[in-house]
């Protein structure tokens, strides 16, 4: 009892709480749909989401990880921006330019000594990324946009562009993707290769999972962020502009540059998630150039949702999604539809939207039926 | 001259919807709740109305089926609204967030459903079109002006121009429009004279669900034969049309025309002479109405008109 209330009093337990409590409701209501739908085999689909990437062992957790590394970047990439006020919802179209600006330099530029290559090609990534948000940060803070309509407009912008671009230069049409990126500029394995694979026979052959070292790269970035946003001056600043403009100003803070620099820093990340994502060799993803935009932008929003904008948070949001997006690709077997995934993430994000309730109220009525509980024991000892 | 025909019905095709759904938009920012889900009503409202068309068409066509669609459009739209209505005005949540979720939700259920009832397993429904009408009788044979707006037009478009109609009246002449605007405005001034701003947010944000619905069922009949989860971003255009609009009925309406015009030069430009000529490759023009949003946003938006209590939840007891 006792340590339960401890339990309420800290912030952080209370954060989790109305999170998982989101998750549970996103996942009683896909299992609704799939009883709807095919009351047979609900169960067993429902057990398929839940074992998500297990389902295909060592090389699945792998994967698991490999999809979570852009989602971690999208989820900074709207994190970030959420901790300073602003709503990026155009990690998608900074996702996708970054990724090809990746493509593109993996590709192209080979003359770049190897052990730099890769390295080049993430810098150009983020680059890019920065500068496509850059437009909607300048529309937000000099000419009154507001940034969800410019960054959705720059969603839909990036992705034509991005196709066009992918079509006219790395574009192999006999697979209908993006060429192979040079060895030179796939990621390093970084030792994942030796524990994350299914061995094939007894041969000593192995089925491997494309996971690399990106992993460790947006787990470095996330701790960076984390450090910035909660231990710098520079972080406070963007903060202090995110929760005030006017106070901020008038305590000589440059609002206008506060959020050109959150909006660039935001799209800085979603587009180092996507050179991240794409320069994964012939075995992992190539741009497809096809009309829809890229959901791993998308994505964000619920990782930065569920992981309270936390960067150390968001690291396992994005695993939880990643986790559960993989159960749904393996639902096609009981002849599900994987979008079911989609649906539960949407649940997901709409009963996280009442997180403030959970988390506001709930501990509140709990207490203070603790608090009558303990009364009444008192009375009865007297 | 048949260009000119051509490229002003196309226009038509695409304005229209722009500006029910932008109409739509007016209502729920009046009554101050933002509603970034238009564009997933919208998939919900032609999703449910192409269906039953696809269900209905071995036994009847034309305008009746028509109409009845429009109606299923209309309340799906309002119903799959009440989600946003009961998070943004009851649960006082994030209505951004509340937006996006449906945004999410719509495609997915869209997609999921019509993969597990159609027989086929596929997420495209087809329909047969049997709803153009290729002249209006008497109006249809007026020179020039019969030949630009009555003729291969949809009932559709008319539906649309009434509906602007009416929302000036509603918003400007009756009661109910006052109270609304009141509610966007300062909802505590209106709550202190007896209006119940909960109620008012409801009705904005369904007919804006109402009107959204009906928007993506009339953006797919005459630009496709099938639906495939996806309204191509209308929504999210229709947003950029209220506000270039200042979120006056009579401005979207010009608003809903410039990005009419903008989309039918992004997919018609194959039949217009001197574009065709210039081999520029699909995905560029594909950009334009974007493109021309976000320069027109960037000079519409620096004396913007919001409604000042746009996207803040009403709390009674806050001051």
């Amino acid at each position: 009892m006792i340590l339960l209330k401890k339990l309420l009093n800290i912030r952080g337990f209370n954060n989790a709480t109305s999170s998982i409590v989101a998750i549970f409701a996103g996942l009683l209501f896909g299992f609704i749909i799939l009883l709807i739908s095919n009351p047979s085999q609900a169960v067993d689909g429902f057990i398929i989401i839940l074992k998500g990437g297990f389902s295909t062992g060592g090389k699945g957790m792998g994967q698991v990880m490999y999809f979570a590394t852009p989602l971690i970047l999208t989820g900074l990439s709207v994190g970030f921006a959420f901790k300073t006020g602003l709503f990026n919802i155009g990690a998608s179209g900074q996702f996708i330019m970054g990724a090809f600006a990746a493509v593109y330099i993996g590709v192209k530029w080979t003359f770049i000594p190897a052990p730099f290559h890769w390295m080049v090609a993430l810098l150009a990534a983020t680059i890019v990324g920065g500068l496509w948000a850059l437009i909607p940060g300048l529309l937000k803070a000099y000419l009154n946009v507001h940034e969800v309509i410019s960054t959705i407009m720059m969603n839909y912008i990036g992705m034509y562009l991005a196709n066009f671009l992918v079509k006219s230069t790395v574009y192999d049409s006999k697979k209908a993707l993006s060429m192979n990126v040079a060895e030179s500029a796939v990621l390093p394995k970084g030792g994942l290769d030796k524990i994350f694979y299914n061995p094939i026979g007894s041969s000593g052959a192995v089925d491997l999972s494309t996971v690399n070292s990106g992993f460790y790269i947006a787990l470095v970035v996330a701790v960076i962020m984390f450090i910035v946003l909660n231990k710098t001056t520079f972080g406070y600043e963007l903060k202090a502009c995110g929760f005030n403009q006017n106070a901020s100003k008038y305590a000589g803070i440059n609002e206008k540059r506060s959020i050109v620099l959150s909006m660039v820093i935001a799209g800085a990340l979603a587009g180092l998630g996507g050179g991240l994502l794409y320069l994964s060799g012939a075995s992992g993803r190539h741009i497809k150039a096809v009309d829809v935009l890229a959901a791993e932008g998308f994505n964000g929003i619920p990782v930065a949702l569920l992981g309270l904008s936390n960067p150390i948070g968001i690291i396992f949001s994005a695993i939880f999604i990643s986790y559960i997006t993989l159960g749904g690709n393996y639902l096609q077997t009981l002849n599900f539809v994987p979008e079911i995934i989609d649906v539960i993430i949407a649940c997901v994000i709409y009963f996280s939207a009442f997180a403030l309730l959970f988390r506001n109220i709930l501990p509140r009525l709990l207490k203070w039926r603790m608090d009558a509980a303990e009364i009444k024991n008192e009375r009865g000892n007297e | 001259m048949s260009i000119l025909y051509l490229v002003v019905q196309q226009t038509m095709f695409f304005s229209i919807p722009l500006l029910i759904v932008a109409l739509g938009g007016v209502f729920t920012e009046r009554s101050g709740v933002t509603n970034i889900a238009l564009d997933g009503m919208m998939i919900m409202g032609a999703f449910t109305s192409i269906f039953f068309i696809n269900q209905m068409q071995s036994t009847m066509s034309g305008q009746l089926l028509l109409l009845i669609a429009i109606l299923i459009a209309v309340v799906t739209g309002v119903v799959f609204s009440l989600l946003h209505a009961y998070a943004s005005v009851n649960m006082k949540s994030d209505q951004i967030i509340s937006g996006t979720a449906l945004n999410l939700f719509a495609p997915a259920f869209a997609i999921y459903v019509a993969r597990m009832i159609q027989e086929n397993g596929v997420q495209q429904i087809t329909f047969s079109n049997t709803f153009r009408i290729s002249s209006v009788p008497v109006l249809g044979d007026i020179p020039i002006l019969g030949g630009l707006l009555f003729k291969n037009a949809y009932i559709t478009t008319y539906i649309g121009l009434l509906i602007l109609v009416i929302s000036v009246i509603v918003l400007y002449k009756t009661r109910f429009g006052l109270r609304l605007r009141a509610c966007g405005e300062h909802p505590h001034a209106a709550d202190s004279v007896g209006i119940n701003v909960y109620r008012m947010r409801y009705a904005g944000v369904m007919i804006s669900g109402g009107l959204a619905g009906l928007g993506g069922l009339v953006f797919v009949i005459p630009t496709s034969t099938q639906f495939n989860a996806t309204v191509s971003g209308y929504g999210f255009l229709a947003l950029a049309v209220m506000i270039f609009g200042q979120w006056k009925p009579m401005r979207v309406l010009f608003a809903a025309f410039f990005f009419g015009l903008m989309k039918t030069i992004a997919s018609a430009y194959s039949v217009i002479p001197f574009l065709s000529t210039a081999q520029i490759p699909s995905d560029v023009y594909k950009m334009i109405p974007f493109i021309a949003t976000l320069i027109v946003l960037a000079f519409s938006s620096k004396s913007s008109q919001a409604p000042r209590a746009v996207a803040v939840p009403y709390d009674k007891g806050s001051r």
